[in-house]
C-alpha cells in the first residue's frame, strides 16, 4: 500500500537560501552585489566596461564576476580597468546559482569591495529564476533586439529592480520604437525605471553607477510586483531548507575557476580574501 | 535550459524526505507549477527522468499541476488573470497590480511512497 506525504516545499528553497546567506554577508562586509542579466549580444560587456572605468576613476572600489560557458575573453576585456575581475566557465550550465557565486567570491573577494557586478551568463530564460543575493538586479536589452522583448522574456523583466536599454546611439538607425519598449516592460514590472545607455556616446554610464551606488547608501530599490512575496504565494509556505551550506555545485557542473582558485569552502561564506 | 536544475532540485529534496520517511521507492511527485516560474513542464518531465536514474525516485512518476497567474489591483482590489505575457496592469481603473496573487509557484505538492522500487514493480506487472 502506498503512503503519500505533504511536503511543500520551495523546489529552489536550496537556492533561495544560499542567495539570502549570501546577501546578508555581503551586507554584513559593505558590500552591493549587482546583477546583470540580458540576451548574448547585448553589450553587458562594453557598458561594464566603461562602468568599472568611471568607478575607478570616482575612487570606488569595484570588482567584477563575469560568467560565460566558454572563453576568458570578457575577464580579459574587463581586466583592462584594472578592477579585480574573476571570469567563472560555467562548463555548460546556463546560469549562475547562488552556491556556485558564494564558492567562486569566497576567496576571492578583495576587501574593500563596495559594488560588486555579476555580469550573468547571457541568456534571459534561466538566469531570471535564480536569486543569486543581489541587492540590484539589472536586466539590459539593446535597441537591435525589438521593442517587445520584455513581452517574450516576462520573468526576467518582471522580476528587475532596473531595466537598462543599451546601444541606444542605434535606435534612429533600427527604428527602435522606445515608447512601445517603455509600455511593454510597464506591463510585467509597473513601476521599473527604464534608463537609456550607450558604450559608444557613454549615456546613461554614470546613472547605472549612481543608482548602485543610492543602493550602497540604503535607498530603496523598486520591487517588481512579481517579486513581491503575496499572501496567497505558496512560496511562502516552503518549508526552511536546513541544507543550503552545501558546499558543492550538485548539478555535476563543477564551475572552473579559470585563474586556478580552487572553490574553497563555502561553508562560512566568508567572502574576504584570505590569501 | 535550468528545468535539469530544477529536476535534480525536486530529485535532491525528495531523496531526503525518503530518508526521513524511510521510504525505499517512490511511485509519484506532484509539482505545482505556476504560469509565470518560466518552468516548460514538458521539459521538467524529460530531465526529471534523467535526474531519478539511480536513485529512490527511478521510475517515479512526475505529475505537474499548473497555476494560472492572478493579480489583485493596488487601487480598486479587481482580480484578474494576467495572462501570458502577462499584464500587470488593472484592466478596470488606471491601477497596477499591487499583488500577483498566484503564478509563481514552484513547489512540491506531495510525494507517494512506493513499497518497493520500480524494477521489482516492472517485474510483478509483467
Amino acid at each position: 500500500m502506498c503512503r503519500t506525504v505533504d511536503l511543500q516545499q520551495a523546489v529552489l528553497a536550496r537556492n533561495d537560501g544560499s542567495a539570502r546567506e549570501l546577501r546578508a554577508a555581503l551586507t554584513a562586509r559593505g558590500t552591493v552585489a549587482v546583477n546583470l542579466l540580458s540576451s548574448p549580444g547585448s553589450g553587458k560587456t562594453a557598458l561594464l566596461e566603461l562602468e568599472l572605468g568611471l568607478a575607478r576613476e570616482r575612487a570606488v572600489p569595484v570588482a567584477a564576476l563575469t560568467a560565460d560557458l566558454a572563453t576568458e575573453n570578457d575577464a580579459t576585456r574587463l581586466g583592462r580597468s584594472g578592477v579585480p575581475v574573476k571570469q567563472v566557465l560555467t562548463d555548460g550550465l546556463c546560469h549562475l546559482e547562488a552556491v556556485m557565486l558564494a564558492g567562486h567570491l569566497d576567496g576571492w573577494l578583495p576587501e574593500p569591495t563596495r559594488l560588486l557586478f555579476v555580469e550573468n551568463v547571457g541568456n534571459l530564460v534561466c538566469p531570471a529564476s535564480y536569486d543569486l543575493g543581489e541587492s540590484l538586479r539589472v536586466v539590459l536589452a539593446s535597441v537591435t533586439e525589438g521593442e517587445d522583448k520584455p513581452l517574450k522574456y516576462p520573468t526576467a523583466f518582471g522580476l528587475a529592480n532596473l531595466v537598462l536599454v543599451t546601444k541606444s546611439d542605434l535606435a534612429a538607425a533600427v527604428d527602435f520604437d522606445e515608447a512601445g519598449f517603455r509600455a511593454n516592460v510597464a506591463r510585467v514590472n509597473p513601476g521599473v525605471e527604464v534608463l537609456l545607455t550607450s558604450a559608444r556616446t557613454g549615456e546613461g554610464v554614470g546613472a547605472l553607477l549612481d543608482r548602485a551606488l543610492a543602493v550602497l547608501e540604503g535607498a530603496p530599490v523598486h520591487q517588481p510586483v512579481m517579486g513581491r512575496p503575496s499572501a496567497g504565494h505558496t512560496h511562502s509556505h516552503g518549508q526552511v531548507d536546513t541544507h543550503s551550506h552545501g558546499p558543492v555545485d550538485t548539478h555535476g557542473h563543477a564551475p572552473v575557476d579559470t585563474h586556478g582558485h580552487a572553490p574553497v569552502d563555502t561553508h562560512s561564506h566568508g567572502l574576504v580574501d584570505r590569501h | 535550459m535550468h528545468e535539469m536544475s530544477i529536476a535534480v532540485a525536486v530529485v535532491e529534496q525528495v531523496e531526503q524526505a525518503a530518508r526521513e520517511h524511510g521510504a525505499v521507492a517512490v511511485e509519484a511527485v506532484r509539482l505545482q507549477v505556476g504560469e509565470l516560474a518560466g518552468v516548460v513542464p514538458d521539459a521538467l518531465d524529460f530531465c526529471f527522468s534523467l535526474a531519478c536514474a539511480d536513485t529512490v525516485l527511478a521510475g517515479a512518476e512526475l505529475t505537474v499541476e499548473a497555476v494560472p497567474a492572478r493579480a489583485r489591483c493596488a487601487a480598486c482590489a479587481t482580480e484578474w488573470a494576467v495572462g501570458m505575457p502577462p499584464d500587470l496592469c488593472c484592466p478596470r481603473c488606471p491601477g497596477v497590480a499591487g499583488e500577483l496573487l498566484t503564478g509563481r509557484e514552484l513547489q512540491i505538492l506531495d510525494v507517494r511512497w512506493a513499497e518497493e522500487p520500480a524494477l521489482a514493480r516492472a517485474d510483478q506487472e509483467g
